[in-house]
């Protein structure tokens, strides 16, 4: 091993780099384990599917600093001698960008793989990334065995967000400054991507941009379908997983309509593989569109989702539902949010426990 | 704000449409360490030492705790999909599923608190309502996963409206079916048709809670009937095309006479269904089962299958002598033919033209036991018991027929069998033993063997060996004698090989358990002279229409017994079974015609 090599991973220690594509495992981590794994062929993976809806950070990327994302590819794929890297593009990005790819790549061990419009949001995960590009049924795979022993092919594979190659790219070049792409988007006049210290708080961020809403609001972090959402009064938070926040005027957004537009997402998004979301999902959506809304059952589907789910997309398809109802309907004041007191009293009995 | 963020995403609809691949991705890597060592957990708060290799829910077993779930089976490596058998270990946020998580030392696992009962009692809920009861013409009904699962754990199975009602039942010629309506998406039918026997037919269209098992469209693929969907079903939605109402509607029609036969594999299997150990020879109680049915008369297929023995055995001496298509390949699996029928029509001509065991009953019952017991032919109805779902299509064969009559008119499962004594409480265990009825009830240890793989090609060599050992002792010189045991052939194992001398004739011999291993076989057949063939794993021992569950440990206790039997026979070889030498000399007398229709078929390309 190089000696360039050897200190590409101490940099990024060094650096405390923690995957970008949501569940924030430490990235040097993840490459010693790949490099440490026994198999003849080793692969990289860029994930660039972005299926998190309110996020666009890979795609600024794309626009923007193409060359030293690649630049971090080529670096994993010299420190694991990797046989190739392959850019995991959803649809609409490799439309855009297909030029602009093509040129980047050329002459270079990396490969553009077109994720399919129908893999949706699970397409996203990376065994289910691994699947459609093994050519497999789009779903999530049983784990262990780990994609960094067993991926693609069953050999060890490193699959990386595209903003975590981008990083190492600048680690490569000394320009990273622990910062991470933010997404701002909803109810706000400057939204957009943008680069924050890792360590500011979602208050911050939302003020700097000039973006903190007059009205009464509350936001969502992480994603649009999988975020927590939070409201005015608790935003001293970092942003965690997927980088993005989103502002909902509380006016605006019709509380059961907005729930089942969540709830919606999961239904159409789930791959079907295990009970608790393929089922658990349709009937979250069942109740939210009865006359009679069982609140109780309704309750205990959000918290077997994350109990019980196969994969984090099952796990995540609560949190959104959960937060939204403890932090923003039961809290804010009854002149604020127009549901019907029966449904607020039922919500409030069964969500307080 | 999910539309109007929606330009990002890969959900972004629209565009081409890209077919979703059927097939489920399934690990072929064994996930388990290679030297398994010795651990100690503590299961509900009781320390227990189990192996690293174990799963909790295998560890848990073996100390007495029986893990509730759908989608394991021991023939296949976890999918973990149902999630019915989470349970709760100390440290881990989310539940875990016993079925795929293997045991750590120092784990602390947790099987009954109230967080598991809540989210198994959800989940359980959940496969109720993709459940349509169909309890009372169910055949599966006294065995149930789910109805004991919801008396065992208080599910109120309506908590949700059932959603598949208006899903499609496909079946498949007249032998199995999946009925969409009963599927809980368990994905053990697609394991078992593509893992298991390779044929690939069944598959996965759509996706989230719109997934559903459905035949390939791919015409390139064809399904063999072989049932091991319906034997691997948790919830009887692949079973088979049942008949049973049919023949009790025969039973109960005072001018027919009603004629069952039984194969060799369902003495050892029927047992389990009534609680008797794996294993268990019960002849003698399902004879005298299927007389408080009401069957008129009772015979043993092990004794047609002395016939089919004999026949094949002159069969295979006739093609070495008179250097005719070789190597010749056994046909008594229909599963078997009808693979090779639709994959390889090019070696039909090395397919046996003998009929199998159960048609040769079939022909001989309504031919030469008619004329004996003065009855016409017309009013007697042949059923079949078998541990098959095929042999329903094979009786329904243009070519099968006789005098232009079904030779066989009715095939019921194992499953079904004992699903029409359990309706009319009939508790087998617990009748009055009872022989089959003469001259077709007494057999050779041969005949019995036909049950296993292995079977029918150590008994066939065994009488192949007598009679060319008969025609040598002719001469002078070395006494030749005929070899009883051919323990080579013997065996789970998917494919057995070896290199036997029958009386001097050197015969290279191969033997398929389970038409997965079948492909190596044909892409080398100029290496043999003999093959024999069952598509299901194990034999008729492991087929289609057995006991449910069917496993590797319980298709072997089923095996072992089979032997034992045949251990414990006076007479081992067909070729001593008087009575059925009787008849072959009766069948000769009436001619060829009839001999040649009772005796042998035809195969015929499938397109």
């Amino acid at each position: 091993m190089s000696y360039e090599t050897r200190n590409i991973i101490n940099k990024i220690k060094k650096a405390n780099l923690t995957g970008r594509g949501g569940a924030s495992f430490p990235t040097a981590l993840k490459w010693e384990m790949v490099k440490k794994a026994r198999g003849k062929n080793k692969y990289v993976i860029c994930n660039v599917s972005e299926g998190e809806p309110g996020i666009q950070k890979d795609y600024y990327i794309l626009q923007n600093y193409l060359d030293t994302a690649i630049l971090g590819m080529e670096t994993a794929i010299e420190y694991l001698k990797a046989e190739k890297a392959i850019i995991y593009i959803n649809k609409a990005y490799f439309k855009k960008f297909e030029k602009k790819l093509n040129e980047v790549i050329r002459g270079r061990k990396i490969e553009i793989f077109e994720k399919e419009h129908d893999s949706g949001y699970i397409g996203g995960e990376e065994t289910s990334a691994i699947n459609s590009i093994e050519g497999c049924r789009v779903e999530p795979r049983l784990r262990p065995p780990f994609p960094p022993t067993c991926g693609i092919f069953n050999s060890p594979t490193l699959v990386n967000n595209l903003e975590t190659f981008y990083d190492v790219g600048l680690i490569v070049k000394n320009k990273y400054h622990n910062k991470r792409l933010v997404t701002i988007n909803g109810d706000c006049l400057w939204t957009g991507v943008y680069a924050f210290d890792e360590e500011m708080t979602v208050e911050d961020i939302l003020r700097k941009t000039e973006n903190y809403p007059k009205f009464t609001f509350f936001v969502q972090i992480g994603g649009d379908a999988a975020g927590v959402v939070l409201n005015s009064n608790q935003l001293d938070c970092k942003v965690c997983g997927g980088a993005s926040v989103t502002v909902y005027s509380v006016l605006k957004h019709e509380p059961f309509r907005l729930m089942k537009e969540w709830v919606d997402f999961f239904v159409k998004n789930s791959c079907g593989q295990c009970t608790p979301c393929r089922e658990g999902t349709l009937r979250l959506q069942e109740i939210l569109i009865s006359k009679d809304k069982n609140w109780t059952i309704f309750s205990d589907i959000l918290t077997n989702l994350p109990e019980t789910s196969f994969c984090g997309l099952g796990s995540a398809a609560s949190i959104a539902v959960t937060s939204y109802i403890k932090n923003v309907l039961l809290l804010l004041p009854s002149g604020k949010i127009k549901i019907p007191e029966a449904d607020k009293k039922m919500l409030k009995e069964v969500f307080s426990l | 704000m999910l539309k109007y963020m929606s330009a990002g995403g890969g959900f972004a609809s629209g565009g081409k449409k890209v077919k979703i691949n059927p097939k489920p991705y399934r690990c072929t890597i064994p996930n388990k360490p290679k030297q398994p060592k010795r651990c100690k957990i503590k299961l509900n708060g009781k320390v227990i030492t189990c192996m690293t290799d174990q799963t909790i829910m295998q560890a848990a077993y073996k100390h007495g705790i029986q893990i509730p779930g759908f989608c394991g089976h021991p023939d296949f490596i976890p999918k973990g999909n149902c999630r019915i058998c989470v349970v709760e270990v100390t440290g881990k946020r989310c539940l875990l599923t016993a079925c795929s998580t293997l045991v750590e030392n120092g784990m602390e696992i947790f099987t009954e608190t109230e967080r598991v009962q809540k989210a198994r009692n959800l989940n359980l809920d959940f496969i109720f309502a993709e459940h349509i009861e169909k309890c009372a013409s169910c055949i599966w009904r006294f065995q149930c996963k789910l109805l004991s699962f919801a008396e065992k754990y208080k599910i109120l199975i309506t908590t949700f409206n059932d959603r598949k009602g208006k899903r499609k039942t496909y079946k498949f010629a007249n032998a199995v079916e999946i009925d969409g309506t009963q599927c809980i998406d368990c994905r053990n039918c697609i394991d078992a048709c593509s893992l298991m026997q390779k044929i690939d037919y069944l598959e996965l269209k759509g996706k989230g809670s719109n997934q559903e098992v459905v035949p390939t469209e791919d015409k390139k693929r064809h399904c063999i009937l072989c049932g091991q969907c319906a034997v691997h079903c948790p919830v009887s939605a692949a079973q088979e095309q049942a008949s049973w109402q049919e023949v009790e509607k025969e039973i109960n029609n005072e001018t027919k006479v009603v004629v069952a036969q039984f194969a060799p594999s369902i003495r050892v299997s029927i047992g389990e269904d009534f609680g008797m150990p794996y294993g268990q020879v019960a002849t003698e109680h399902l004879v005298s089962g299927l007389r408080q049915l009401g069957f008129d008369y009772v015979f043993d297929v092990s004794f047609f299958a002395d016939i089919t023995t004999i026949i094949e055995a002159e069969e295979l001496i006739g093609r070495i002598q008179n250097k005719k298509i070789m190597p010749m390949i056994t046909s008594c699996c229909p599963g078997w033919v009808n693979y090779a029928e639709f994959y390889h029509p090019e070696i039909l001509p090395n397919l046996t033209s003998v009929r199998s065991p159960q048609i040769h009953g079939g022909g001989i019952i309504k031919t030469y036991w008619a004329e004996k017991m003065k009855i016409d032919p017309k009013n007697i109805v042949v059923v079949s018991i078998m541990p098959c779902t095929a042999k329903k299509y094979e009786i329904a064969r243009k070519e099968m027929k006789i005098n232009g009559m079904q030779g066989v008119d009715y095939v019921l499962t194992t499953r079904e069998f004992s699903f029409m004594m359990k309706r009319r409480n009939i508790i087998l265990p617990n009748l009055k033993k009872s022989k089959a009825d003469n001259p077709m009830g007494e057999y050779s240890g041969g005949g019995v063997i036909f049950g296993g793989s292995g079977g029918v090609m150590e008994s066939a060599l065994r009488t192949a060996n007598v009679m060319i050992c008969k025609e040598r002792n002719k001469r002078p010189g070395k006494i030749c004698r005929s070899r009883i045991d051919f323990k080579e052939v013997r065996g789970l194992t998917g494919i057995k090989e070896a290199k036997v001398d029958i009386g001097g004739i050197k015969l290279s011999i191969a033997v398929v358990s389970g038409i997965g291993y079948v492909g190596s076989i044909i892409s080398n057949l100029q290496k043999y002279d003999y093959v024999e063939v069952m598509a299901c794993p194990g034999g008729c021992i492991g087929g289609g229409g057995q006991p449910i569950p069917t496993t590797e440990e319980i298709r072997k206790k089923r095996m072992e017994a089979l032997y034992k039997l045949d251990k414990s026979k006076k007479i081992r070889k067909s070729t001593d079974n008087k009575q059925a030498l009787e008849i072959l000399d009766w069948l000769r007398e009436k001619g060829e015609k009839l001999e040649h229709s009772v005796l042998h078929t035809k195969y015929k390309r499938v397109k």
